[in-house]
């Protein structure tokens, strides 16, 4: 038996364990309990028990017998050294030991025995951690979000930590913020306009990226090694700089304040990654369906509507959805040009209420989960198009 | 015959191409250029709105008589610093209905009221009159009058157009406003924002590469943050950070890992005491960049994921038959299979956080020391109202980045194309 390789494992599992507990602790704190200590040390002695005990009766019992009755008693000993807490947290902790428990399953003193088997572990469990981190990293501003717009003012006010949804009051009232920034901020109209900018920019791309990205990935002309690499040096440029001459040039001629301003600026901005995608899906069509299409008489315009087009639709779906979030998520223009609340888009609207520092957070947070919600349910849904669109653009970001 | 072909070949191609590279030359191209033009300038926010002649028509009844009425149109100059030059006016009357007493500057002809009123300085402000009288001697309609508009126009420099140029925003730009400390910062913040960003995404790629329940949930969630709204998700984590109320603190403060709470976006420097060295860290400026890490690593990492999926199996498998543990796998196997794409990736999240904007503004609006150039643009052009200093700040961004991309060419262009 090795001895290096049974420490190693008791170690990162318990602390594994350990960590985890906590993490559950700190979200049941969200939820009004009122813990204030960690206890990390007891609990990782706790949890340390837990693995030696689990390791070392091995297979000797029936396996869902030996993790019901382990994390039971893990529960219990947790519960009687800790805080007083409700059931059901004290469920939580049980469940999350039983899952623990459950991937310890093939670890006895016989399986730590083979070689390299102290790394293969510390990888297991680094990776399972891995795992519950970045979900939670990337969750937790998400649930903090929807939370928050459930919370009235002063409930945040009084305990800031106490994120807990009061469902024993009515659905208006739990639903208020909702309904406040759509009457009294409008943002029906908001949703209305961001949809149509975005729609808009889409549609405007489609048509103008089409035809060039068939020039460039069929026709021969002079210039065009020039303009394929042109485009990818142009879309490098950030908007950041072309802000202030299109602010003056947009100013003088009164496109600002309007949405065909935007809708122009947006078409531009995502037009070079719209044809540097598009033509790269184009030259994958084989050749010799177009020049049947030329035999049987065709002329360009057929040839992109009635060949091109059928045969490139997962790739329209991708650049169509990627130019569509970054309409929907721009911010820089619509700032810049937009400062008459009746031509707002979503995300204007939202830096427009924070503006008045006034305004309750929960006003901010239920506009952040509307203008938040489309856009991931889309992504959710398309989820295989949008992510070769994003790879294929993700030179931008 | 070839060459005919050739030629229509040629024609189509520039036919489909003259749409998209209009509108790219004038809202892409055109105001590069402009920027340059713009920097040698002295103007500012107010210069540019062209000064327009205005009225406002207000019509007003006599006593006693409703055959007869006065209308005062209020003139003015919109442009507090601008003249404008021979200034027109038209306004039409309906049918029947005449002037009296007009205005020496003012004409008659076929139902129109003709004004000229040479030069307004600006600011100019005038109330102008005219009697009208219905030659009828019936009542008049003064809804239908007020409805009409009056016609103005004049002539007036455009501030835009003229050619004085100044190297003044230049200077300013170099030695008033801590252009080194600007620079600084920007490098700071580009450099460990594409580093944190590439090291999670290598992480996050790997993790998702293996088999595990719950993986096609996992990479859908790791895209999360770049797909959702900049404005929404910044906002939330400035609630989070937020040092009176925020959760992070809150919770912090709760378990009494700190004493009080951290303005982590409201303040420059934190003081940490290591061995007797004090460090000073730029605590709000760390604070955006791992915003920035939050919210591009899923761009990395989906590049990686990609890359690793392609590594040929049978390498994991004669590792493993040599006996090689995980770790060995990945510093011997993976990371040299990699190394390339992430050497791009390197560059290109580097060009793209150099001119990162949206993340800065909406976290800290450039305060307590995260003012980058990007920021400094919109503050110089907006709320200094300095249009000529924006753009020379967005020249120095636009040759910075000129210098990247020769970089990037020399370096792995070539490359790039292969993978």
């Amino acid at each position: 038996m090795k001895f290096k390789s049974l420490i190693i494992t008791l170690l990162a599992s318990s602390i594994f364990l350990t960590i985890i507990i906590c993490i559950w602790k700190i979200l049941a704190t969200l939820q009004g309990l009122s813990f204030t200590n960690l206890n990390f040390n007891l609990n990782l002695l706790l949890s340390l028990g837990l693995v030696i005990t689990c390791v070392f009766i091995g297979k000797k019992f029936n396996h869902n017998l030996k993790i019901f009755v382990l994390s039971l008693s893990f529960s219990i000993l947790y519960t009687f050294f800790n805080e007083n807490s409700p059931m059901w947290f004290s469920v939580g902790v049980f469940l999350l030991v039983l899952f623990f428990t459950n991937k310890l399953k093939k670890y006895d003193l016989k399986y730590l025995n083979q070689d390299f088997i102290s790394e293969k572990i510390v990888f297991e469990f680094l990776s399972l951690f891995a795992i519950v981190f970045f979900a939670l990293v990337i969750l937790f501003p998400f649930y903090i979000m929807i939370v928050t717009s459930f919370k009235t003012q002063t409930a945040l006010l009084i305990n800031p930590i106490d994120l807990s949804i009061d469902f024993s009051k009515n659905i208006f009232e739990i639903f208020k913020s909702y309904f406040v920034i759509f009457k009294t901020y409008d943002f029906g109209r908001y949703i209305l306009i961001s949809s149509y900018v975005s729609v808009g920019t889409v549609l405007i791309t489609l048509l103008f990226a089409i035809p060039a990205a068939y020039a460039v990935a069929r026709l021969n002309f002079f210039g065009k090694t020039f303009l394929s690499t042109s485009i990818l040096i142009i879309y490098m440029f950030p908007a950041i700089v072309l802000v202030i001459p299109l602010y003056t040039v947009f100013s003088q001629l009164g496109l600002r304040n309007s949405v065909e301003g935007l809708l122009i600026v947006y078409t531009a901005t995502t037009l070079p990654v719209a044809i540097y995608m598009l033509q790269g899906y184009f030259k994958s069509i084989p050749k010799e369906i177009e020049e049947a299409g030329l035999i049987d008489g065709q002329n360009w315009f057929g040839i992109i509507i009635k060949i091109i087009i059928p045969l490139s639709l997962p790739a329209i779906a991708s650049v169509s959805l990627y130019v569509f979030m970054i309409a929907w998520n721009e911010f820089l223009f619509s700032l810049m040009f937009l400062d008459n609340p009746k031509t707002f888009t979503l995300s204007r609207a939202i830096n427009h209420l924070t503006g008045d520092a006034e305004t309750p957070r929960q006003y901010l947070m239920a506009g952040s989960v509307v203008v938040t919600l489309p856009i991931l349910l889309i992504f959710i849904y398309f989820e295989k198009y949008l992510v070769s669109g994003l790879t294929a653009g993700s030179v931008k970001g | 015959m070839s060459s005919t072909l050739s030629k229509i070949e040629k024609r189509t191609a520039y036919t489909l191409l003259l749409p998209a590279v209009c509108l790219v030359f004038a809202i892409i191209l055109f105001p590069i250029f402009a920027n340059v033009w713009i920097s040698f300038k002295e103007v500012g926010l107010k210069d540019i709105r062209i000064p327009e002649p205005r009225a406002k028509k207000i019509v007003k009844n006599i006593q006693d008589s409703n055959s007869e009425l006065k209308i005062i149109y209020k003139l003015r100059n919109s442009s507090l610093i601008q003249d404008i030059r021979e200034v027109r006016f038209s306004d039409k009357l309906p049918k029947n209905i005449k002037p009296v007493n007009l205005d020496k500057r003012c004409e008659f002809k076929s139902q129109k009221v003709k004004c000229f009123f040479g030069n307004w300085e600006a600011g100019y402000r005038e109330n102008f009159e005219i009697f009208v009288k219905n030659v009828n001697n019936n009542a008049i309609n003064s809804k239908y009058i007020k409805s009409n508009k009056p016609d103005l126009n004049g002539k007036s420099n455009n501030i835009l157009l003229t050619t004085d140029f100044t190297l003044k925003n230049f200077k300013n730009v170099f030695i008033n406003n801590n252009f080194f400390e600007l620079l600084m910062t920007t490098f700071y913040f580009t450099f460990f924002g594409t580093l944190g960003a590439i090291l999670l995404g290598i992480f996050a790629a790997q993790l998702v590469n293996q088999k595990f329940y719950g993986r096609t949930f996992m990479r859908s969630i790791l895209l999360f943050p770049y797909v959702g709204p900049v404005v929404a998700l910044a906002y939330t984590w400035t609630l989070l950070l937020d040092p009176n109320s925020g959760t992070i603190n809150s919770l912090l403060v709760n378990y009494g890992v700190i004493e009080k709470p951290i303005n982590l976006l409201g303040q420059k420097y934190l003081i940490i005491n290591i061995l007797g060295f004090e460090l000073k860290l730029r605590l709000a400026l760390t604070t955006v960049i791992f915003f920035e890490i939050w919210r591009y690593f899923p761009l990395a990492f989906l590049f990686i994921l990609a890359r690793l999926q392609a590594i040929p199996r049978d390498l994991y498998e004669a590792a493993d038959v040599d006996g090689a543990g995980p770790f060995r796998k990945f510093f011997y196997i993976t990371l040299p299979q990699i190394t390339a794409i992430l050497s791009i990736l390197f560059m290109i999240r580097f060009i793209w956080n150099f001119n990162k904007f949206e993340d800065i503004f909406l976290l800290t609006g450039g305060a307590s020391g995260t003012l980058t150039l990007p920021i400094s643009v919109y503050q110089q052009g907006f709320a200094v109202s300095n249009i000529g200093m924006g753009s020379a700040v967005s020249i120095v961004i636009v040759l910075l980045l000129i210098t990247f991309m020769i970089i990037y060419f020399k370096l792995i262009g070539k490359k790039a194309n292969e993978i």
